[in-house]
C-alpha cells in the first residue's frame, strides 16, 4: 500500500490538486484535509500545499496558523508524523512555530515565478533522506514572500543541526544563507519555498521534484 | 472603560525593509531631498473595553504580539486614548 498522504486545504489554497496529482503519480494514497478537520488519523504524511491561505491577509500563513487543523498538525508532528509545507505551507509552518524563522517579502519586491536551481544541502530530513548532498534540482518557485529570515542564534542552530535542506544556487529573493528549505530538529517537519509538484513530469519541464517527493514517500514507508 | 487603540507594527532593527528602501530611492526622483532611513510598517485601529488603561494596554500588546506582528520580523507599539 502507498503512503497515506493528507493534503491540507485552506480557503485560498491553490496547489492542492497539483500536489495530490504528483504524489498519487508516485504511488501515494492521497486525500484532501479541510482546514476545519481536527483529526489526522490514518495518515502517514501531511502536506500543506501552496496558495494564498485566507488571502494572505495580515501576513502569509498568519491566519491559517490558527486553523483548527493546525492543532492536529502540531500533535501529528509531535508524534513523529511527516509534515511538509510547500511555499505558502512553509509560511504557515513558520507562523505556527513548527519551524523557526519567517518568510519576508522578496528583496526585489517582485513576485517570482520561474524555474530555480537548488542544491540539496542536507539529507537529515524526511524529504531529503536518501538524496545525496550536492544534488542539483531545478524546481519552480512561485512567491512574493520567500525571503527566509531568522536571528543569528536560530541560524547557528540550523547549521549545527544540519537542518538547512535546500539552498538556491543563485539566490532569487534575498533569503539568508541562500536558504530554500529547512527542517525541524527531528527532521520530520520540513518547509521549502520551491514547488516540487510543479516539477513532477517531463511535460512540466522538469521531473526533479519527484526526487524529493519520491524520497518523502519511501522514507515514510520505511518509518511505518 | 472604552479605549481607542492604535497598534503600529514595524520591522525590527536589522531586518531588511525592501519596501522602505524602495520608497526612499523614489523620493529624490520626486524632488524630496534629505530623507533618510525610511521604514515601512502598518497601523491597526481598535476599540477596546477594559477595566483600566493598564488592562487595555496589556490586552492590545498581547493581541499585537500574538497576531498582528510576527515577533521574528516585527515589533508592535501600542498607543491608547480613553474615550
Amino acid at each position: 500500500m502507498g503512503a497515506r498522504v493528507g493534503v491540507v486545504v485552506f480557503p485560498g489554497t491553490n496547489c492542492e490538486y497539483d500536489a495530490a496529482t504528483a504524489l498519487a503519480s508516485l504511488g501515494a494514497d492521497v486525500r484532501y484535509v479541510w482546514h476545519h478537520t481536527a483529526s489526522l488519523e490514518g495518515l502517514d504524511v501531511v502536506v500543506l500545499p501552496g496558495g494564498f491561505a485566507h488571502g494572505d491577509y495580515l501576513r502569509p500563513g498568519a491566519i491559517a496558523s490558527f486553523s483548527e487543523v493546525m492543532g492536529a498538525v502540531v500533535e501529528f508532528a509531535a508524534s513523529g508524523g511527516a509534515v511538509v509545507g510547500i511555499c505558502n505551507g512553509f509560511q504557515v509552518l513558520c507562523e505556527a512555530g513548527l519551524l523557526p524563522g519567517a518568510l519576508q517579502k522578496n528583496a526585489g519586491l517582485t513576485f517570482l515565478c520561474e524555474p530555480t536551481e537548488v542544491v540539496v544541502a542536507s539529507s537529515r530530513s524526511v524529504l531529503t533522506s536518501g538524496v545525496a548532498v550536492g544534488t542539483p534540482l531545478t524546481i519552480p518557485i512561485n512567491h512574493f514572500s520567500g525571503s527566509y529570515v531568522c536571528d543569528a542564534a536560530t541560524l547557528a542552530s540550523l547549521h549545527d543541526g544540519d537542518r538547512v535542506l535546500l539552498r538556491y544556487t543563485r539566490n532569487p529573493n534575498g533569503s539568508m544563507d541562500d536558504i530554500a528549505g529547512i527542517a525541524n530538529e527531528a527532521g520530520n517537519v520540513v518547509g521549502l519555498m520551491p514547488h516540487p509538484e510543479r516539477a513532477s513530469s517531463a511535460l512540466l519541464g522538469s521531473t526533479d521534484g519527484c526526487v524529493l517527493l519520491g524520497a518523502l514517500l519511501s522514507n515514510v514507508r520505511a518509518m511505518v | 472603560m472604552r479605549f481607542d487603540a492604535r497598534v503600529e507594527v514595524t520591522l525590527r532593527e536589522g531586518i531588511a525593509d525592501p519596501e522602505g528602501a524602495t520608497i526612499e530611492r523614489a523620493l529624490p526622483a520626486l524632488g524630496f531631498l534629505g530623507v533618510h532611513e525610511v521604514r515601512a510598517g502598518r497601523s491597526f485601529r481598535l476599540v477596546l473595553d477594559a477595566d483600566s488603561e493598564a488592562a487595555a494596554r496589556e490586552l492590545a500588546q498581547s493581541l499585537a504580539d500574538r497576531l498582528l506582528a510576527n515577533p521574528v520580523l516585527e515589533r508592535a507599539a501600542v498607543e491608547l486614548a480613553a474615550r
